[in-house]
């Protein structure tokens, strides 16, 4: 066997190897990424869509976010115009969060009380490095 | 000023148009005439540029709100510091920023190499002035014009997001930005010598310091950056694998595999088409990163804005992407290696195993960055890949990688003999396997963690081999004592020994990522006098006791600020401030959303990291998220070390005829010395 087969051999492990981690890597760490009403669709045909961890992007609706610092909880509402979720997250939210920003909301919905617990929320708008355009 | 400003936007474009046709047609008919005014073109368009970004410094400093630019990026109340960095802090500048580096590197490219690089010019300048060009006309259709000026003049401007008024996001995204514009130049190269058939080792030799350069820049450029998102955005870490980090790492890493690829082609004759590729994926890359930053077509924390200018981008990267391939592809009955793979035990090999790791690396991080957009393409749902993704992909690569670093320097070319790995090896391995012993037995059990430091331990010991056996053999040799014999040793061999001090940076930086597993963190919500208590990785107890809140009005913010005790065991540390600003305008009127000032307290071990996130209803009782990040200063110490073997490598001479005569006379009584 010469050094081009043996090398040949060598890449393909490396180049098999680089597919399956990416490959198993989706599979693994994959997350939906859906709009509120997308969500809604899904859980009316499928069920099992209650508790699977997932993104969903969406706009925060005004006037309804309530915080309790004490408890660091956060309470709000998204909506994309059609479908609204209520939003319960624990933690500290980051800097840009305020109740006229796009959010992208990480975490679970419940089955019970059909409310999405946030793992994570990331605030679009702000970080956009560019000031809000004055109406 | 800004009329002007807009008059040599256009001149500049049509001299850009100008400089591209007499350029290509030049070259290919072989007119000397075309090929002069090409050269001269690019001079042109590099002058009228400088006007133009002169013009909008002068907007900016002179508060002219009309241009919407200027209102749109700075305020009244904005330091001077930060009203010059205004020029790239918004779309439109940085367009024009772009456009004007590429035309003073292709000036200087021009310039530095008259005469050693006569056919492969024209194409040079074409190709400068066709991208120039490209991102001229993005400013003047794509509604993009920094001029434009607006119906009326607010009395104030909007002011610069407050998470961009920070010294370190001064210097990264030139930094960047400059990483990544002067690729072009040797791509550019590239298409010369493709387009011009001299494809001998000519061109390359052109476009090594380029492509270092450019290389240096991005490295420096994602350091810079790291530093700014740890110190500015307080989530508590410096890399998270963001769509427009990713997008600064992908050329980097294409870059690195070419800078490793390329030595083989200049001592074997091997792998010149692989070569060509990496210089034009990486342009490639680099016009992705431009694009993903600019059009924000993949939803990211970071993406400036939405914009047409996303579409005149994803033009461009595709008919870029075929117009170069088409013409790699007419060549490549051209580049035929001249010599073959002797052994899998030889530099070559460990050098071919590098490469498809680097790029298999950026071929991942470009699948998950992609991910989004390909998923909801395919299935019609968005399917996103986090930063657990590319972890758990590329430590496992990293690290092999990290192990190559060891093995390819010390493995002979071509075919490496028993005794040759021994020789070379014995050393390196058993100061691997010790380290990897010592983290076991004092009870770290992360296990990438003990193989990144373990490897670090590897790496580290060849390069102190190497070190140590060439300074001995000068020592012998020339009788020079071993720390002058050391510098000489660097000085002579700047490219090899400079390359071993990256490897060094490399080996710090895997090791602070190494660190990052150990991270701990806690929230606690404090009265003045409470305190909170988190305990660190090497077993000790921090307390944090909050002293109190002040509030008071600075530059061109308010500022809450909470300071706090620190005791590490009992024993009294210091204070800690960390403070939460809201940033107003000329009138008092908050402008932008809050920010955070983290507080940090770092030493060589550890960084304290405290985030105010609020007061409970306004009282002094307050909100903290407390962290503890092991090894983040050598992060910055590695990106240093990385830059300075950067710097090394690239510094000018050292290559003249008599030093390589010398170096010459001393590697056979090197070989002799090997022998004996």
């Amino acid at each position: 066997m010469n050094a081009g087969t043996r090398f040949a051999i060598g890449a393909v492990l490396i180049v098999g190897s680089v597919g399956y981690l990416m490959a198993s890597g989706v599979k693994q760490t994959g997350q939906y990424f859906l709009t509120p009403s997308e969500l809604s669709q899904k859980i009316a045909v499928d069920p099992s869509f209650y508790n699977v961890g997932m993104k969903v992007g969406a706009h925060v609706v005004p006037g309804s976010v309530t915080r309790d610092v004490a408890t660091q909880t956060l309470r709000f509402q998204i909506t994309d115009g059609s479908a609204r979720y209520t939003v319960l997250y624990h933690g500290l939210p980051p800097d840009t969060f305020n109740d006229s920003v796009e959010v992208v909301v990480e975490g679970r919905l419940h089955k019970e009380d059909g409310v999405l617990y946030a793992t994570n929320v990331l605030a679009k708008c702000g970080s956009r490095y560019e000031a809000v355009p004055k109406a | 000023m800004t009329i002007l400003g807009g008059v040599c936007l256009w001149l500049a474009f049509l001299v850009g148009i100008w400089g591209a046709l007499a350029g290509f047609v030049g070259g290919l008919q072989g007119r000397p005439d075309l090929q002069h005014s090409a050269r001269h073109a690019v001079f042109a368009m590099c002058g009228a540029l400088l006007v133009a970004v002169f013009s909008l410094e002068w907007a900016l400093f002179q508060h002219d709100f009309n241009v919407e630019y200027v209102a749109a990026y700075t305020s009244r109340n904005l330091p001077i510091f930060y009203t010059w960095s205004a020029l790239y802090a918004g779309q439109k500048g940085s367009l024009l920023f772009w456009a004007t580096v590429l035309s003073l590197f292709g000036s200087l490219a021009l310039l530095l190499t008259a005469r050693r690089h006569r056919e492969l010019l024209p194409y040079v300048a074409g190709v400068v002035c066709t991208v120039a060009t490209f991102f001229i006309s993005v400013m003047l259709f794509g509604q993009a014009n920094p001029f434009h000026r607006l119906a009326y003049t607010p009395l104030d401007g909007n002011g610069l997001n407050p998470q961009l008024q920070n010294p370190g996001m001064v210097f990264h995204p030139p930094m960047l930005y400059l990483g990544y514009i002067s690729i072009t130049i040797p791509f550019a190269f590239a298409m010369a010598a493709l387009i011009s058939k001299r494809l001998d080792v000519d061109w390359l030799v052109a476009i090594r310091k380029w492509t270092l350069l450019s290389w240096l820049f991005l490295s420096i450029g994602i350091c810079l950056g790291m530093w700014w998102a740890y110190v500015e955005l307080g989530w508590g870490g410096y890399w998270a694998w963001d769509p427009v980090e990713n997008a600064s790492l992908l050329p980097w890493l294409t870059m690195t595999a070419f800078l490793h690829s390329v030595m083989i082609q200049e001592k074997r004759g091997m792998l010149k088409k692989w070569n060509l590729a990496l210089i034009i994926g990486s342009w490639l890359l680099s016009i992705f990163g431009t694009f993903i930053t600019r059009s924000g077509v993949i939803s990211s924390v970071h993406s400036f804005t939405q914009s047409s200018v996303g579409y005149f981008f994803l033009f461009f990267l595709i008919a870029a992407a075929v117009a170069s391939f088409a013409v790699y592809a007419s060549r490549l009955p051209l580049l035929t290696a001249e010599a073959r793979l002797e052994s899998m035990v030889s530099r070559e090999a460990s050098f071919l195993f590098n490469n498809l790791l680097f790029v298999g690396i950026a071929f991942s991080v470009l699948w998950g960055t992609l991910f989004p957009i390909l998923s909801e393409l395919v299935q019609g749902t968005k399917v996103t890949v986090g930063p657990p993704f590319f972890n758990q992909v590329n430590i496992p690569l990293g690290l092999a990688l990290l192990g190559l670093t060891g093995i390819g320097p010390l493995i002979a070319w071509r075919r490496a003999s028993l005794p040759n790995l021994r020789r070379q090896f014995a050393v390196p391995v058993t100061a691997g396997v010790f380290t990897v012993l010592v983290l076991l037995v004092g009870g770290m059990r992360d296990l990438y963690a003990v193989m990144a430091i373990g490897l670090g331990g590897f790496v580290t010991a060849t390069v102190v081999q190497e070190f140590g056996r060439g300074a001995g053999a000068r020592h012998r040799q020339y009788g020079e004592a071993y720390p002058l014999a050391l510098g000489r040793l660097l000085a002579r061999n700047r490219r090899r020994y400079g390359g071993y001090i990256v490897h060094v940076g490399i080996v710090i930086l895997f090791i602070a990522f190494a660190g990052m597993a150990f991270k701990t963190e806690t929230e606690a919500t404090l009265r003045p006098g409470e305190a909170a208590t988190l305990r660190s990785p090497y077993g000790w107890t921090y307390r944090f006791t909050h002293l109190g809140v002040s509030q008071y009005d600075a530059l061109n913010r308010q500022v809450t600020a909470a300071a706090l005790e620190i005791e590490r065991n009992g024993k009294r540390l210091g204070v800690l401030t960390t403070e939460k600003r809201q940033h107003v305008d000329g009138l008092g009127r908050p402008t932008f959303q809050p920010s955070t000032e983290v507080g940090i307290r770092s030493d060589l071990r550890e960084d304290l990291y405290v985030v105010l996130a609020g007061l409970v209803n306004g009282t002094e009782q307050a909100v903290f998220r407390f962290t503890i990040n092991p090894l983040v200063w050598w992060v910055w110490y590695g990106g240093m070390i990385v830059a300075l073997g950067g710097l090394i490598v690239m510094w000018p001479g050292g290559g003249s005829p008599a030093v390589k005569r010398t170096q010459a006379g001393y590697a056979v009584r090197l070989v002799e010395d090997v022998k004996a």
